[in-house]
């Protein structure tokens, strides 16, 4: 650490009852590269959002260039140089990305805004990501992934000297994720520093120069680049030793539990799809962002239904559902992959949250039983280590990946015959994560055909017994656990976009 | 319940206030809180169905058209054709329920936006009332055995009007319903984010649109209950802007426009803070050009004092 360009001391921070940070202290120097990690609710991002100006630390103070700074909004943060990429994205999709990008500085001429300025510029800072997208695309079109991705460019576009990304691959694939860590690596290389939170951690280890870890709110330990690995890095999150997950697989059960035929979603119209889940079975589905994996699995669940095709589940009449509540009656069960907008009632509790789903089965004459829905939210939250105070919390002022949690929790008191898994981990601990797969594992022994789409290849390969791959709406190919690695799935993911391969 | 403490709060105070300002406490007299609980009766039953629609996100400016609309075919059926009146009075409700069905479809299933449909349905109703009736004034009284329904609703009972056993039925059933049953709650995640709720496997449109017809059939009541009360239905003026008060009500008690908020409590509070309002604008020989004028100021401010107890609360638990 030559120069320390920023530098917080003894921040604290609480909410109401909840403590988020007890005197955490963090510096980072010119041309660096930190990784900030911690299970989930350990403080990282509240942290973060006391320096981009979000919240206001109790107590602490914040030093850029060793000088006392106060800041109190996002534009504070910009005139000291901090651009922040926030874990929960943040973009207005009734724009254009060019007016994401720019949104509050906006070049003009003459007082009227400058737009083919505009997409010039955004588009320079897209092509450097490697991001397929046209500056003037309305930002809905884009998938969340692409949409991350708009926010990078973003915060690139504000010409920052550190740049804080909180989990900002969480929803990118493969691909995209080595695209933006060699981006990471040319800003170090031009006296950029950079905040990098992630539950992934061999990103870590591969660009980090040093890590610091918080746990409950407090600091934890640091390593320097030498000391960083998964080891070293789980035991300072967590504070003891972690046995490694290690899931029993199955080989491949082709027993066709659950079959689809194809079936032509409203993304790829020209596109069919057809595959088999046997029951046991966990079929991954990998792909770039954008294959049209989502788009497959809000067919099968009624929400954005199919315009055409099949589905049998166990021998039953073949029916494709039209609304959510036809595939929940055929046990069909879905965790969608935007918590905010599709998982979660954000105002309400945790409780209310998980019971939504279960209100109607455990129904007394069509009144909500209030016992057994708080039993249920008990249970979850203890097996799934949620982290509140109690299943009172508004499900909005979790962290991140309590957030998660709770979306999970919300259909595992049901019985599902099938269980459609949409990026299941996003932004979930290595300790929680280990859990979730010993779920799934069990939901699949329960003989629940499972599919489940991920972006996380390491994920893919170690949970899967059997991968699907898809490339811009259709089935490239299968592979089985014996087959499969990273090569090849890369391939089958890029069989249709040639002209991506370079 | 914070938010109904609130109100409740304002209500005590405006209660006090009328007492001891209106000449010789006329504001206490039998005769007057019996009017304003036949005045509450009548805007509170609407009202609750107004609130279950803002909950949803949604908003309905056609019910005084429809009141208009019902009342004219309503003394149509009595007194030009005399129906006799059981069959009136279903019909009549049935029409209201159907209008709200209509809205439903539209704003669930073609979906147009709520503000759109309805205020279609305000003009379009109204202009149908008129067109009926030739803008003809229509009176009630010449169907057999009519007296007696008329009384009963213009009655009372145990010394309470009618019209406020009514409120009080109703309300308990809407209690029950919003605060107690699946239905309500999934109205609640419907009207607070619809998408999470279609994702819970919650039949949306389907919650949606009953909202709607449930606000039909309680305009059908309030409007039976008003047409009584004038004894004649003027195509042109009956129940002008009622939808309004309905709105009032509903946001005053503690429902957001943005939806999935509100209870029935606060309704009610919010039906019996305009009452009184006009009540006391009557009593108090405030100029009645000023009536309007007083009640938006108070729904601005209650809606402000709401806002700054809402912000504040998070700071002051930080504190503690
Ligand atoms: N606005 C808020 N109101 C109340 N509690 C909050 C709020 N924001 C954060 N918290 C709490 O503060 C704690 C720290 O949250 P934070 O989001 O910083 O965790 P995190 O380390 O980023 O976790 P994750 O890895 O899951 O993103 C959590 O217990 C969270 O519930
Ligand atoms: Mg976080």
């Amino acid at each position: 650490m030559a120069n320390t360009l920023l530098r917080v001391e003894n921040i604290g921070k609480r909410f109401g009852g909840v403590i988020a940070l007890k005197g955490v202290s963090f510096a980072i120097g010119e041309a660096e590269i930190v990784a900030l990690i911690g299970e989930n609710g350990a403080g990282k991002s509240t942290l973060m959002k006391t320096l981009g100006g979000v919240h206001q630390p109790d107590t602490g103070q914040i030093y850029v260039d060793e000088k006392p700074v106060k800041i109190t909004n996002a534009r504070d943060a910009m005139a000291n140089g901090i651009a922040f990429i926030h874990q929960e994205l943040n973009v207005l999709d009734n724009l254009d990305v060019g007016a994401n990008i720019y949104l509050g500085r906006e070049p003009k001429t003459l007082g009227i805004i400058n737009s083919s300025e505009i997409y010039r510029q955004a588009q320079v800072y897209l092509d450097r990501l490697g991001l397929k997208v046209n500056a003037r695309t309305q930002l809905a079109e884009l998938s969340i992934a692409e949409q991350q991705m708009v926010e990078i460019a973003k915060a690139l576009s504000q010409n920052a000297r550190v740049i804080i990304m909180d989990e900002p691959t969480s929803s990118l694939t493969l691909k995209e994720t080595e695209r933006l860590l060699s981006v990471c690596k040319e800003l170090r290389g031009e006296g950029v520093s950079i905040i990098y939170i992630s539950h992934r951690l061999s990103e870590i280890i591969e660009i980090a120069d040093r890590v610091v870890a918080l746990r409950d709110g407090a600091n934890a330990g640091d390593l320097t680049r030498e000391q960083i690995t998964h080891d070293a890095m789980v035991n300072l999150m967590v504070g003891r030793e972690l046995a490694r997950f290690k899931l029993p697989h199955h080989t491949a059960i082709l027993d066709r539990f659950v079959t689809v035929k194809n079936l032509r979603t409203q993304r790829y119209p020209d596109q069919t799809v057809s595959f088999d889940i046997g029951r046991g079975e966990i079929l991954g589905f990998a792909g770039l962002v954008g294959a049209g994996r989502s788009e497959v699995a809000q067919a099968l669940f009624g929400v954005e239904p199919g315009l055409e095709g099949a589905m049998e589940i166990g021998g039953s009449e073949s029916f494709l559902a039209h609304t959510a509540a036809q595939a929940i009656a055929h046990g069909v069960f879905l965790v969608p992959e935007d918590r905010r907008k599709t998982g979660l009632l954000l105002d309400w509790s945790i409780r209310d949250n998980i019971s939504l789903p279960a209100l109607r089965r455990d129904a007394n004459k069509g009144f909500v039983n209030r016992t057994r829905e708080k039993q249920i939210a008990d249970e979850q939250k203890i097996s799934l280590q949620i982290k509140a105070p109690n299943v009172e919390a508004r499900a909005g002022n979790l962290s991140g990946g309590n957030q998660q949690k709770v979306v999970l929790a919300k259909w595992l008191s049901l019985n599902p015959r099938m269980m459609i898994f949409d990026e299941p981990t996003r932004g979930i601990d290595v300790g929680a994560k280990a859990e979730i797969y010993r779920l799934m594992r069990e939901l699949a022994d329960r003989g629940v055909a499972v599919m489940m789409i991920s972006s996380d290849m390491e994920e893919v390969l170690g949970v899967s017994d059997r991968i699907a791959v898809m490339c811009e709406g259709s089935l490239t190919g299968f592979l089985t656990r014996a087959e499969a690695t990273e090569q090849r799935v890369m391939n089958l993911a890029v069989a249709r976009a040639h002209e991506a391969v370079a | 319940m914070k938010k109904e403490l609130g109100i409740f709060v304002l209500l005590v105070v405006l209660c006090a206030l009328g007492w001891a300002l209106s000449p010789e406490h006329s504001f206490l007299s039998q005769a007057n809180v019996y009017n304003l609980l036949y005045q509450v009766g009548m805007f509170g039953i609407f009202s609750l169905g107004m609130g279950l629609v803002i909950i949803t996100g949604g908003i309905d400016l056609s019910v005084g058209s429809v009141m208009a609309l019902q009342g004219v075919v309503l003394g149509m059926m009595l007194n030009d054709k005399g129906w006799p009146w059981p069959i009136a009075v279903a019909l009549s409700i049935l029409l209201c329920i159907a209008l709200g069905a209509f809205n439903g479809f539209l704003i669930t299933r073609v979906k147009m936006q709520p503000f759109i449909v309805t205020l279609c349905g305000l003009l379009f109703y109204r202009g149908v009332a008129r067109f009926v009736s030739n803008d003809e004034t229509k009176g009630f009284g010449e169907a057999t055995g009519f007296l007696g329904v008329a009384n009963f609703f213009k009655g009372k009972f145990l010394g309470v009007p009618t019209a406020f056993w009514l409120l009080i039925i109703v309300a308990a059933l809407m209690w029950v319903l919003l605060h107690r049953s699946i239905f309500g709650r999934y109205l609640y995640a419907a009207g607070r984010n619809e998408d999470a709720a279609r994702y819970s496997g919650i039949g949306t449109r389907g919650i949606i649109s009953s909202a709607y017809i449930v606000l039909g059939f309680l305009t059908a009541i309030s409007g039976i209950l008003f047409a009584f009360y004038t004894n004649s239905v003027s195509p042109s003026g009956h129940a002008n802007s009622y939808e309004l008060y309905g709105v009032a009500a509903a946001v005053l008690g503690g429902c957001s426009l943005r939806g999935g908020e509100g209870s029935v409590l606060g309704i009610i509070f919010g039906a019996f803070l305009l009452q009184i309002l006009q009540n006391l604008v009557n009593l108090l020989g405030i100029p009645s050009s000023l009536n309007f004028a007083v009640m938006g100021a108070v729904i601005l401010l209650g809606v402000l004092a709401d806002q700054l107890i809402k912000n504040r609360t998070p700071r002051v638990k930080a504190a503690a």
